[in-house]
């Protein structure tokens, strides 16, 4: 199984990068998961990476586009509440990229 | 995006010149134990991986006389060799269909024929070593099982039976591909693709609620393991999820409460896709068919209606009743099962839902058929429904449509590249390269006829455009749900909608649906 090494530790990751102990997730994690996939982590990619962690603390799932668009209009503005505004920050698309910083298992299936 | 380069688009689909090994490599992501061992395989190559591989052969030629055929009859006639998309983005030849086939049958040859066994040289038939799996691994992982080949085919080889049965043995020596088997083993667990769990997918219908009501003024539902409603929903979990997917569930919702049907998904059984077969395994097709059964008969429904999902249809339409049957509990006037494009055209034709196609004025349409509608089921009562009626679905709710090349489309049409099990991340190269030939019958029509929008009745594709249409320079919400169309221009009644078009009184009787 391969690793990343953060602030010292070891952390073990799947084939595709994403963690295999969910439990192993703090935030320099995502750090260092962007930097590997040369995405820089401001402000507004914590925002969604928390609202991640929150609904998946709930739900034991990432939550549906829908449900995360709706979320970052209401709390960033409507204009940045759309898949496009996702796919900016996280260019490999919402549902797996920043899953994956997240520290959130990977959306399978038809998607 | 990743390291590979997006085939150009050619001026002619000319056959393309061979790039030998061009796609050779270890294949897709291989399974685990802790995947596998629930779907019945072992989750590592045993021992004697040899012996149990041709035991399997052997047991699938006994079991399916059409492999045996299909090993036997090829003539090299060379029809299939251009008829792949995978062949025609990636130029590697053991991607023709034939060659491909190739693949199994010289083992075939080596142990089940006379020829093969005395003098395996004349007759190239090789031995099964460690190589010829990883060579089967790889390159049965390279076919969506879509089946164009086989339309073209004198002799009626069907391609994707024998990837299914590679696949197959291949699964019984602890070599099966992590993407299918992960996702059945959800389905077993969670009860659905996504692993979408019962409090999450109800929070994500009671949304959709909220928001239809919102913008329409009717309170829809979308009810989850709702007993006593008329039918029961068997739809991909993708449209509870992603985007164009849920589109088109918000659309058969407002369909179904505008005709009257009461309906429910069910959180067991949330799941419409089986990729039972896109592994090639009867068993877990018949154990996934049966969560459908179950849910019916334990939500007392009468009816089962089937969402927007290719190979779901194709296995509800084509085998359902013999894995799960006989569903004699449920209302025999109603087709068993029906597809939501049947429920929604019906009503088209007896005038029970009024579409304002004006609604869909900004766009331009063409229709995508997804494989395993296409080539492997029916719609309606008549022969090529599975082609007319969602054509005939969203003309009624858009007025500009433009069919794309002929020879892409309806039993011709050109798999999206993500079918069969291959859409997964891993596979972003042969997904890409795939698409070529469908992409270039798009851009044909964008260019000559003002396309501007694709849409497709499989969540498999759906999310398949999502990701390939930017490689070819379109936008990636180009592709949307055949049902986001008829949200878009559905009027129901008493709604907000109808208020703007008829003025604030209603009319009894003011239903006229537009032709």
């Amino acid at each position: 199984m391969a690793t990343i090494s953060v602030e010292g530790k070891e952390i073990e990751v799947d084939e595709e990068g994403y963690l295999v102990n969910l439990a192993d997730w703090f935030p320099a994690v995502a750090t260092e998961m962007a930097k590997i996939d040369e995405v820089d982590l401001g402000d507004d990619h914590w925002d969604i990476i928390n609202f991640l962690r929150e609904y998946y603390e709930e739900y034991q799932i990432a939550p549906a586009v829908r449900v995360l668009t709706k979320a970052v209009a209401k709390k960033l503005g409507k204009e940045k509440g759309n898949s496009k505004y996702l796919y900016e920050l996280f260019p490999y698309g919402p549902g797996k990229q920043a899953c994956k910083f997240a520290g959130l298992p990977k959306p399978t299936g038809c998607v | 995006m990743a390291d590979f380069e997006t085939p150009k688009f050619r001026e002619y689909p000319v056959v393309p010149q061979i790039k030998p090994d061009a796609m050779a490599g270890d294949g897709p992501f291989v399974s685990r134990a802790e995947f596998d061992t629930d779907l019945g395989y072992p989750g590592e190559l045993p021992e004697n991986w040899k012996e149990k591989t041709l035991d399997k052969m052997q047991d699938l030629l006994g079991r399916y006389r059409s492999l045996q055929v299909f090993m036997d009859s090829c003539i090299k006639c060379g029809a299939c060799t251009d008829k792949c998309h995978y062949f025609i983005g990636t130029n590697d030849p053991k991607n023709m269909p034939v060659a491909r086939q190739d693949l199994m049958r010289k083992v075939y040859r080596r142990y089940f024929t006379f020829a093969g066994k005395y003098f395996p040289g004349l007759v190239g038939a090789v031995d099964l070593t460690e190589d010829v799996l990883k060579e089967w691994y790889n390159y049965y992982h390279q076919c969506s099982e879509c089946r164009r080949c086989s339309v073209f085919c004198p002799m009626g080889i069907d391609t994707a039976e024998v990837t299914m049965a590679a696949r197959e043995m291949l699964a019984h020596v602890g070599y099966a591909q992590k993407y299918s088997n992960q996702i059945i083993q959800k389905v077993y667990k969670i009860g659905n693709n996504l692993g979408l769990p019962g409090p999450a997918l109800k929070g994500i219908l009671e949304d959709l609620e909220e928001e239809v009501e919102e913008d329409t003024g009717v309170p829809v539902k979308y009810h989850m393991d709702k007993e006593g409603v008329e039918a029961l929903l068997m739809t991909p979990s993708a449209d509870f999820f992603a985007e164009p997917h849920i589109d088109g569930l918000i659309g058969y919702g407002k369909v179904l409460h505008e005709l009257g049907i009461t309906w429910t998904v069910s959180s067991k059984a949330s799941e419409a896709a089986n990729f039972g077969l896109f592994i090639g395994s009867y068993d877990n097709m018949q154990r996934i068919s049966m969560r459908i059964r179950e849910a019916a008969i334990e939500l007392k429904v009468k009816r089962i209606i089937f969402g927007e999902c290719g190979h779901a249809w194709r296995v509800a339409y084509s085998f359902l009743n013999t894995l799960a049957g006989p569903f004699d509990f449920l209302d025999q006037n109603y087709p068993i099962p029906q597809h939501i494009l049947e429920v929604t055209y019906g009503a088209l034709q007896e005038g029970k839902l009024r579409l304002n196609k004006e609604e869909n004025d900004h766009l331009t349409m063409t229709f995508h058929d997804s494989c395993n509608v296409a080539r492997a089921s029916r719609m309606g009562n008549k022969p090529g429904g599975q082609f007319d009626i969602p054509r005939a679905v969203i003309q009624a709710a858009c007025n500009n449509y433009v069919d794309m090349d002929s020879d892409t489309i309806k039993d011709a049409t050109f798999c999206c590249g993500g079918g069969g099990g291959i859409l997964t991340d891993d596979l972003m190269e042969l997904r890409v390269k795939g698409a070529l030939p469908r992409m270039e019958a798009l851009r044909q029509v964008t260019e000559e006829s003002g396309v501007t929008n694709i849409a497709a009745i499989c969540a498999i594709c759906k999310s398949q455009f999502t990701k390939t249409l930017p490689y070819y320079g379109f936008e990636m919400d180009a592709i949307m749900s055949v049902h986001q169309l008829v949200s878009e221009a559905i009027v129901m009644t008493g709604s907000e909608q109808e208020k703007e078009l008829d003025g604030v009184e209603d009319e009894e009787g003011t239903k006229e649906p537009e032709e």
